[in-house]
């Protein structure tokens, strides 16, 4: 797929029911541990979907089975109408970038050469580095605000810096749809915003489906355009973020009592937590779900 | 510096280029070509270069050209493939396991080749073929052991270097078992064979070794910008459509095969596969596997080696696996108190 149809075609090709990327009935499991039975969630198309939940719900499961890094033992994972691990690998890396957790920067790589290797999916033996990978390259650390560090070495970055190169190198991937898997850990206050504006940029500006796995909830309120709610394998609740986030929600998912007020900046819902003697209060009523996040 | 240069036709097809590397790639088959020149005129009856070289392209007297095409050249090609094989197969192994340590060396394919040979020798006392025969099944038997305890979803830095510490150490025992069981004459033999020389070794180690490389260099080449997204983790590369297990699984089997060959040929030939990828990826400053680089590197080295013990100790005096082994060891050292201010160990 071309740079030119990659912006568009979410709309261009958008079927009224059908998303691009979906989960159906999809059991994910490591080995004998089950994380989710039965689990079906849709990515609407053109949205920064966001998945919240509390540690070990099966978030970041999730959004590996999306990514065919992990093959369901039952259901489907459908991209494009099609079973993804049945399409070519190649293939679904035009379609689809991810932006996992654990990445490792090679020793002495340098940024312009890391972000390079993002378009591996364009290349071929004899197309190894054509006019418009290095086009892309440029304008993806462009994009990113890492143009000035092309030539620097990327262990010697800061974590911020570093975490930005590895979305230019998602970016780069020239992907409609990309995943991240909790992209602002490890980053301090400023580097967390700077990298979910960043992420809200890209989806607003250029028209790619997002998909994030947030642990802050008062980010992904903010940023989401669609929020999955998920506990214990399951999805609670999903939709934007103002229509789903309630005090009664924040309960059932993470068992913390709160409540939910208008952010003063945005408008969109703010979880304040409730003052530990209020808790402690609830607490006789509610032992066992506090114990969760 | 950018060193990278990319070469592009008309018809959209483009080739990139690190300048740097390639540059490393000539001077070192320059170097290993050298070698072998010098190393063909040495010996108790000496050659000048220019005879050596009036002679391989055969325009040499009849008496010299015996020495050098049926008892010198054949000895120099084994040396160059053995170590071309160990080269290419320890960047293979320390690139997929991400983690220099993860050479054939510290894995015990060399130790598991040995224990295949000892059998032939000590029980058997099979012939130079047969004792081949047995490195070969004994370094592929170590390498799918190996395979199997380590690679489940993935290697895991220092997963496969504990494991094949692990296997080495069990090996080892093994070994020391078959020696006491042998004779003087077997032990005197097996011993020889364990400190890898390329004594004595004709076209009929050349052809097989040859024909090996010729399959899997071009097979090893293509998988190599694979393997240079595998750098970044499976995960990523995964995600930009590396099919990781398969192409893992085709370079393991490449790297034990031309790893279990070369020792079959030439004995356990000492930190070669740990030191000529290190070294090449040192000259070329790239990160990447450097696969030809570390190919050229590890025929330089052999030959070199070689070189260094026969001139130093004469001809059949030390065998080649002593002189790589000593310079290894003080790079294995070297290599450690590195890994360990840098915080990795």
């Amino acid at each position: 797929m071309s740079a030119g149809t990659t912006a568009g075609s979410g709309t261009n090709h958008r079927r009224s029911t059908v998303n691009r990327l979906s989960a159906e009935n999809v059991t994910l499991a490591y080995d004998q541990r089950v994380i989710a039975e039965q689990l079906s969630v849709e990515i609407p198309d053109n949205s920064f979907t966001v998945i919240v939940g509390p540690n070990a719900c099966g978030k970041s499961t999730l959004l590996r089975a999306l990514s065919r890094m992990l093959k369901p033992s039952e259901g489907r994972v459908l991209l494009d109408g099609q079973v993804i691990q049945s399409m070519p690998a190649k293939k679904v890396a035009r379609t689809l970038g991810l932006l996992p957790q654990s990445s490792i920067a090679p020793d002495g790589i340098t940024v312009g050469d890391l972000v390079g290797r993002g378009r591996y999916p364009h290349q071929g033996l004899l197309r190894q580095w054509s006019a418009e990978d290095e086009r892309v390259v440029q304008e993806s650390m462009a994009r990113t605000g890492v143009a000035e560090l092309a030539e620097r070495h990327v262990d010697e970055l800061s974590g911020g810096q570093r975490q930005r190169v590895w979305i230019a190198m998602a970016l780069a991937q020239q992907t409609p749809l990309l995943l991240l898997d909790e992209p602002t850990t490890f980053l301090d206050i400023q580097h967390q915003i700077d990298v979910l504006d960043l992420c809200a940029e890209l989806h607003e500006e250029q028209g790619r489906t997002l998909v994030a796995v947030l642990h802050d909830l008062n980010h992904a309120a903010r940023y989401a355009t669609h929020l999955v709610a998920l506990r214990q394998g399951k999805v609670i609740a999903q939709g934007a973020p103002k229509d789903i986030v309630t005090a009664g929600l924040v309960e059932e998912v993470f068992g913390l009592r709160c409540q939910v007020i208008d952010d003063p900046e945005t408008g969109t819902p703010l979880v304040v937590p409730a003052a530990r003697t209020a808790r402690a209060k609830g607490a006789g009523e509610k032992v066992g779900a506090t114990g969760v996040s | 510096m950018k060193t990278n240069r990319a070469v592009r036709t008309p018809g959209g097809l483009s080739v990139r280029l690190d300048v740097r590397a390639l540059t490393v790639v000539v001077l070192l088959l320059l170097a290993a070509l050298t070698a072998s020149v010098v190393l063909i005129g040495t010996g108790d009856f000496p050659i000048p270069a220019g005879d050596v070289l009036r002679t391989l392209v055969g325009e040499g007297d009849p008496g010299q050209e015996f020495i050098v095409t049926e008892l010198r050249l054949p000895r120099v090609l084994v040396g160059l493939l053995v170590g071309a094989s160990l080269g290419l197969g320890g960047a293979l192994f320390q690139s997929v396991s991400r983690n220099p340590l993860g050479s054939p060396d510290v894995l015990g394919l060399g130790q598991g080749a040995t224990a295949g040979a000892l059998t032939v020798i000590v029980l058997f006392s099979g012939s130079a073929g047969q004792v081949a025969l047995g490195a070969l099944a004994g370094g592929l038997v170590t390498g799918f052991a190996i395979y199997a305890l380590a690679w489940k979803r993935g290697v895991h830095g220092y997963r496969l270097v504990l494991v094949g510490i692990g296997v080495s150490a069990i090996v080892t025992a093994v070994n020391g078992y078959l020696l006491t069981r042998s004779d003087i004459v077997d032990a005197a033999r097996a011993v020889v064979w364990m400190t890898g020389s390329l004594d004595g070794r004709d076209w009929d180690q050349v052809w097989p070794l040859l024909a090996l490389c010729a399959v899997l260099v071009p097979l090893v080449l293509a998988n190599s910008r694979g393997l240079r997204m595998m750098e970044m983790g499976d995960d990523v590369s995964y995600a930009l459509g590396v099919r990781v297990e398969r192409v893992r699984l085709l370079l393991m089997l490449a790297a034990v095969l031309l790893t279990a060959s070369a020792t079959a040929a030439a004995g356990p030939v000492g930190f070669v596969a740990l030191t000529a990828p290190q070294l090449a990826r040192r000259l070329t400053r790239s990160p990447g596997p450097n696969l030809a680089a570390s190919l050229c590197m590890g025929a330089a080295l052999l030959v070199t080696a070689d070189l260094a013990s026969q001139r130093a100790f004469g001809a059949e005096q030390l065998p080649v696996g002593v002189v790589t082994g000593v310079l290894g060891g003080v790079y294995l050292l070297w290599l450690l108190v590195t890994e360990r201010k840098a915080g990795r160990i």
